[in-house]
């Protein structure tokens, strides 16, 4: 067994990548994830893998379509405008059914906006900021240990659903410095008929999202696709329930917010009030049966996230009016405070 | 009396109707380049990175792994395809709107980092696949969809000549400009295509090969005109013949 290290939250997402079996890592440089591409540059020339700085997010996302069209386990990463650039590629590799992992470790908006950490890309992550009708998985660790264990799984569940899989954390998160456990090496290389290395000896491969002629081709496609994010809402949804078995209220919370969220739990219970936190991983699919069922149980759901209400929408959507629910919200890099958690659930009594 | 085959279509050609317009350069030029890998024998070792433009469909042609890039993105996946596959022959074959406007930036730090790739660009001062709007190579006073009365370099800029431009980086080891508005000049563009290819074989890194290029359809020439057009309008101001060429070192 492998012992725990103290290492920052973007260190442990590449190490971890790199355990998984990531071979080519493509970004370019924005606050608060430069540890990722800083560590990814000293790493990946001693362990054989390739890092390139590219000239743009464009440029990196389109050169892990490249990598990933040619077969590799690819990554990139950024932070929020950094994300903003990066949804064409996104798009195009959905279209051609190309798996990556893509990190956004986000910052406050809209712009330029901060440099500390946020969860205002929410929308832009789970409902896609590139054209068409795609998904992306979109996983979301709430503290360090999480960010190791996600990221390998993140290679597996993109090569397994050809999918990009985004893990969506934020500056606090990637900042932080907690022990973990990092995964022991242990590559599940998938089979990639499909990917183009040379036609020797077979019919040519092609890696495309154009898709004009038959007429009913693309048509044809976008149900394939529909099909394939079913499965995956039926195989891969994740969650946390914690201390929710006699909860008479409910905190729905994720990554940073969540952590914050916990320790109001903790501190209500002190005080006798029944109340637990239910935690999404998986942010696309969202578990949207797990938090409904929980919903029914309670008198009252309280959302506390960074934004003006992102997830928010997918907790009433969940919830689906069988509860009242509330929000707080903290805005452009604030983080919400556990008094003041703990007064409002206080408030509902 | 035997019969004697003399003339074959390349291996590297897939036996296909083309989607070109009659006179269409692009169609020259995908022929020039099968016939180049077969010679080189890279059929099954070549990928080629398809652009946005008319020519999006070159995989359909070329009978090779083929992969699409966005608009303008070819040479980052180009990029990206050798980085995973260095022995493998990676070709960028890119029109003048997605590799002199939106994918500039791409086209010069590809170059730039020296990828070890081979860019065909195929310049028809024109934007042929959204029907004939101004490229950055459109022609000074050239009318388009988007220049009805004629491209003012005063208010858009003078054509960009990418040879040139790419000239100034220390990278590359081989710039090439040719032309496909005769017999001469398609052998001379064969031949240059051939060393782009031959110095990827070779390990020497990035070459670019620009072939002015017809598009009788949104110039609105006959074909034979149209040829005629890129030897008087577009050869004074684009000059053919090489720019870079890596000095052989014995
Ligand atoms: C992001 C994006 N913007 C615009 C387009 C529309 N578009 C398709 S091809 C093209 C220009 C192609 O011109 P060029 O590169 O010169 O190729 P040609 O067709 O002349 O060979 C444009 C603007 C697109 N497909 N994607
Ligand atoms: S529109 Fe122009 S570039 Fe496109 S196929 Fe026709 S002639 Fe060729
Ligand atoms: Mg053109």
């Amino acid at each position: 067994m492998s012992k725990s290290v103290l290492m920052k939250g973007n260190e442990v997402l590449a190490e971890a990548a790199i355990r998984a079996g990531c071979t080519h890592y493509f970004g370019y440089p924005i606050t608060p994830q430069n540890e990722i591409p800083a560590y990814m540059s000293k790493e990946m020339p001693k362990r054989g893998g390739c890092f390139l700085q590219a000239e743009s997010e464009i440029a990196a996302i389109n050169m892990v379509f490249g990598a990933s069209g040619a077969g590799a386990r690819v990554m990139t990463s950024s932070s929020s405008p950094g994300l903003s650039l990066k949804q064409e590629g996104i798009s195009y590799l959905a279209g051609a059914e190309l798996p990556c992992v893509v990190v956004n470790m986000m910052r406050g908006g809209p712009g330029l906006g901060g440099i500390a950490g946020s969860q205002a890309d929410y929308f832009q992550a789970t409902r896609g900021g590139g054209n068409g009708d795609y998904r992306t998985i979109v996983l979301a660790p709430g503290n360090v240990q999480e960010i190791a264990d996600l990221t390998v799984q993140a290679f597996d569940l993109a090569d397994k659903y050809r999918m990009v899989v985004m893990i969506l954390g934020d500056g606090y998160l990637g900042q932080m410095s907690e022990p973990v456990i990092l995964p022991e090496p242990d590559v599940k290389p998938v089979p990639k008929p499909w990917a183009v290395s040379g036609a020797k000896g077979r019919e040519p491969n092609k890696v495309m999202s154009l898709r004009l002629t038959p007429d009913d081709y693309l048509e044809k496609h976008n149900i394939h696709l529909q099909e394939l994010y079913k499965k995956v809402e039926g195989e891969v949804t994740q969650s946390e329930a914690y201390m929710t078995d006699d909860a008479d209220y409910l905190i729905v919370s994720y990554g940073t917010s969540s952590r914050i969220a916990r320790k109001a739990v903790k501190m209500l219970r002190n005080e006798g009030v029944k109340v637990g936190l239910f935690r999404p991983v998986t942010l696309w699919p969202f578990p949207m049966k797990e938090l409904h069922d929980l919903s029914k149980k309670v008198k009252k759901v309280l959302t506390v996230e960074m934004s003006a209400g992102q997830m928010l929408e997918d907790v009433n959507i969940a919830v689906n009016g069988v509860t009242e629910v509330d929000f707080l919200g903290k805005l452009g890099g604030a983080l919400p405070e556990a008094n003041e958690i703990v007064k409002i659930v206080k408030s509902y009594g | 009396m035997s019969e004697e085959l003399i003339y074959t279509r390349p291996e590297s050609l897939r036996e296909r109707k083309t989607h070109y317009c009659p006179g269409c350069g692009h169609g020259i030029v995908h022929k020039l380049l099968a016939e180049v890998m077969d010679e080189l024998g890279i059929r099954e070792e070549t990928i080629i990175i398809a652009p946005v433009g008319c020519s999006v469909l070159i995989y359909d042609y070329i009978n090779a792994d083929g992969i699409e890039a966005a608009h303008g993105r070819a040479p980052a996946v180009a990029t990206g395809v050798k980085r995973v596959h260095p022995d493998k022959i990676v070709i960028s074959y890119q029109g003048d709107g997605d590799l002199l406007a939106i994918g500039t930036g791409e086209t010069i730090h590809a170059a730039n980092r020296g990828e070890n790739i081979s860019v065909i660009f195929v310049n028809n001062a024109i934007y042929g696949m959204t029907g004939g709007q101004m490229a950055p190579t459109t022609m000074s006073d050239q009318i388009t969809k988007t220049t009805p009365y004629g491209r003012n370099v005063q208010d858009v800029g003078y054509p960009i000549r990418a040879c040139e431009m790419l000239n100034t980086l220390a990278a590359p080891v081989y710039i090439e400009r040719t032309s496909i508005h005769d017999v001469k000049n398609i052998r001379k563009t064969k031949k240059a295509i051939k060393k782009a290819l031959q110095n990827q074989m070779d390990g020497k890194g990035y070459s670019f090969v620009e072939v002015l290029s017809t598009c009788p359809t949104n110039w609105g020439v006959a074909p034979v005109k149209a040829a005629k057009w890129v030897e008087t309008a577009m050869v004074p101001y684009y000059p053919l013949g090489v720019f870079r060429e890596e000095k052989e070192t014995v």
